[in-house]
């Protein structure tokens, strides 16, 4: 790429709002072209491993989350399946394909509004299955107790979770328990490992996405990250947000069925958001995103809270929603078919994948201005003032 | 949301953005400062940037209350962090910064009690919950924030915390300032003054910018509105040969300020004789430090605070970047040694920070289109 295929065409049209020049008159200088450049490269390498220690940045799902796995995990372990960094691997088993996923649970408080670690260690598991093009068959479910956690709490999540499987449509065929000493596993965690068999509708890969392909969301976003933190009563705000946490499996089936083979790649857009989702998809297929802003749909009680703690909604865990990559031509039927399942009425498209610049995602915002919606870095930290 | 979207109408902000056009000269460059961090963030959140015409530039100042703490400063929580039985409070933004050898999250990582807080009244409650424990709070900030940190002291005194420390980093507004405007090869048009800080100042304290230096000061909400409606009132001074100071936050910012807060800060604080800056140096009476009478509550009374002075890294040229003379782009080791996630200058840590907002926002939306 040649610095000139980058500039805007707009350099005749100086002055007018909405174009921007430097003094010099040239829409971008060459240094600050070559540094953006150098930025470029350094964000399209495999991330590294480097620190010394673990801190919290590392389980938030954002740039240190990938440079563990990239630089960590993804070297030492190999293979063609983690290569590909799905939310699943696949395991070729005589004719079938059959496709695996683990996720673990350390949800606190155990109950928030709108579900329980139970019911979500079942959806997430489900849920990376599902957004693979894999229908979910059985769960393993290990649980680490906690000392002196009570009868009646760990019978509620026992329940949580028999039902979230029936609804699900998936057995639990094994299981593991540990007690810890008190103080440790924050009364417990759960880790629930699942497969599913690949469905033959899915051609689903996070390096397929193409320019002009449509971005569609399942619904509001930052529902269950914010139902989380407010349920730890940290903030003293009350706001009746309750988690998103359900199975996709119905709506992947609808939009299978509606659109199949147009369908490149969904996601559940859990933790890091929606965001961190499409940052790592634009990188994965090495296209860029332009998301419009106005059309993400926040509900107002979330966005208010958003405002207040100076958080992005878009980076605000989901539990039931998900992005989905389709062709330009299936996207009408595909949103239709989604809207038409429980928990996406409010299905929409948000914006479309591009070709330039490469694993950028840019966001036309409502005022009218444009910025880069970049991986997140570190835990959300909330600004001061 | 109810009285928030009105301030960011894309139509408002078109029109806004035409009159700004109408406003120039074409052929002459404006460099306008936005002093708070808060500004930048906004600027680059919205794109407010995009709406501007070529030769209306904006020059980010060193009103980042995170950005301008320096690295020694840090360096002094993180051991205060370490000491036995303390529980190390601060907000959140506070936590990434780096000091010499490590932020206050990897000291947490490393086994240290830091915990962030929303308010300074978290941190007493902290307090309050766990009194076999040493409860510390780096208070940071501008006027914005220092009148809660001295109504959480003095609830604290009026309760008899006993087990309640306050390690003080406030600054004030007006010295960088004056430094700035000293400082021969800044060259700016007029200033978008700090909204939140005014609050309680009031506008008075920026009548010297004027009068002094000859450049029109308009006081601005944060909202994209606020700052393009701001940047139309500093054309049209400079259209009509006026300069002075103007509100345009009247809805929040009273001329005079708010008179109760700026009391309790004099009771509770008293200027430092000098304040290390990152990038700027020391700066005569820039800087909070507690009161005679609060004496008891003060961390570095409490404890035996290392306070070593470690000269910012070479390579780290946010002093400059705070005083607009270059751009974050324009800095050795931006986005290259320098990202957010390792940041060597703080310009680089909060997200209202000059260089992490140009990184995070700016680097791409401006200057070129999507394909």
């Amino acid at each position: 790429m040649t610095p000139e295929s980058r500039m805007t065409p707009a350099a005749s049209s100086r002055g007018e709002p909405g174009r921007r020049a430097d003094a010099s008159g040239s829409v971008i200088s060459d240094r600050e072209q070559k540094i953006l450049g150098i930025i470029e490269t350094a964000r399209s390498k495999r991330a590294k491993f480097r620190d010394a220690q673990i801190t919290m940045a590392h389980g938030a799902g954002g740039k240190a989350t990938q440079g563990l796995i990239e630089g960590l995990f993804v070297p030492a372990f190999g293979g063609s399946a983690l290569e590909e960094m799905a939310d699943a691997g696949a395991v070729a088993l005589g004719g079938a394909e059959l496709v695996m996923t683990t996720d673990s649970y350390v949800v606190k408080p155990l109950r928030f509004p709108g579900g329980s670690i139970g019911e979500l260690a079942v959806n997430g598991t489900v849920n990376d299955l599902a957004v693979s093009g894999a229908r979910p068959l059985a769960l393993s479910l290990s649980m680490i107790l906690e000392e002196g956690l009570s009868a009646d709490e760990l019978r509620a999540e026992v329940e949580a979770i028999a039902a979230a499987a029936r609804a699900a449509g998936v057995e639990i065929v094994t299981g593991d328990t540990k007690v810890v000493e008190r103080g440790h596993a924050d009364g417990m965690y759960i880790c629930t490992t699942g497969v599913g068999r690949r469905d033959p509708r899915a051609t689903v890969s996070p390096a397929s996405l193409r320019p002009g392909d449509r971005i569609l969301l399942s619904g509001p976003v930052g529902d269950h990250g914010t139902a989380i933190m407010l349920a730890r009563g940290e903030f003293e705000l009350d706001a009746s947000i309750e988690s998103d946490t359900r199975s996709l499996w119905p709506a992947v089936d609808a939009l299978l069925d509606a659109a199949g083979p147009a369908v490149r790649c969904m996601r559940d857009a859990t933790r890091g958001g929606v965001a961190s989702v499409l940052n790592e998809l634009a990188r994965a297929s090495s296209v860029a995103m332009i998301v419009r802003e106005g059309d993400v749909p926040v509900e107002p009680a979330v966005a208010g809270a958003a405002e207040i703690l100076g958080i992005d909604p878009m980076y605000v865990a989901n539990e039931g929603k998900m992005v989905v990559f389709v062709a330009a031509e299936a996207a009408d039927e595909a949103l239709a078919a989604l809207r038409g399942i429980e928990g996406c009425e409010r299905a929409t498209e948000i914006g479309e994948v591009r070709t330039e610049p490469p694993g950028m995602v840019l966001v036309r915002t409502s005022f009218g201005g444009r910025r880069v919606m970049d991986q997140l870095v570190g835990d959300p930290l909330p600004r001061i003032c | 949301m109810k009285f928030v979207d009105e301030f960011r109408d894309a139509e408002l902000g078109r029109a806004l953005a035409g009159e700004i056009l109408s406003l120039v000269e074409s052929g002459r460059h404006y460099k306008f400062m936005e002093v708070c961090g808060g500004h930048t963030h906004s600027i680059y959140k919205y794109g407010v940037d995009d709406l501007l015409p070529a030769n209306v530039e904006l020059v980010h100042g060193p009103g980042c209350p995170v950005c301008v703490i320096p690295m020694g400063r840090v360096d002094d929580g993180i051991a205060l962090a370490h000491e036995p039985g303390v529980v190390f409070t601060c907000f959140g933004d506070m936590m990434r910064v780096p000091g010499s050898n490590g932020s206050l999250l990897d000291a947490k990582a490393a086994g240290a009690d830091v915990r962030m807080v929303y308010s300074p009244l978290d941190a007493l409650r902290i307090a309050r919950q766990n009194p076999d424990r040493e409860v510390v709070f780096f208070a940071i900030g501008f006027e914005t924030t220092a009148p809660s940190t001295a109504l959480t002291l003095k609830r604290a005194r009026a309760e008899g915390v006993t087990n309640f420390s306050c390690m003080c980093s406030h600054v004030t507004i007006v010295p960088p300032l004056r430094a700035l405007l000293e400082s021969p090869d800044l060259r700016l048009d007029g200033f978008i003054g700090p909204g939140h800080v005014s609050t309680v100042v009031g506008a008075r304290p920026f009548e010297f910018i004027p009068a002094d230096y000859g450049k029109p000061v308009v006081i601005a909400g944060f909202e994209p509105l606020d700052i393009l409606q701001a940047i139309t009132m500093i054309l049209r001074q400079l259209g009509d040969g006026q300069c002075e100071v103007e509100n345009q936050y009247k809805r929040v910012v009273p001329y005079e300020g708010n008179l109760r807060a700026l009391e309790v800060m004099a009771e509770v604080f008293e200027l430092r004789p000098h304040f290390e800056w990152r990038g700027l140096g020391f700066i005569s009476h820039s800087g909070l430090k507690l009161s005679e009478a609060y004496a008891e509550l003060d961390a570095e009374q409490r404890f035996s605070v290392p306070g070593v002075r470690v000269a910012d890294p070479k390579a780290c040229q946010c002093g400059e970047v705070l005083k607009g003379v270059i751009k974050p782009w324009e800095c050795k080791v931006f986005g290259t040694a320098c990202t957010p996630e390792r940041p060597i200058g703080t310009c680089m840590v909060s997200s209202e920070g000059a260089c992490a907002a140009y990184y995070n926002f700016g680097r791409f939306a401006r200057e070129r289109e999507v394909v």
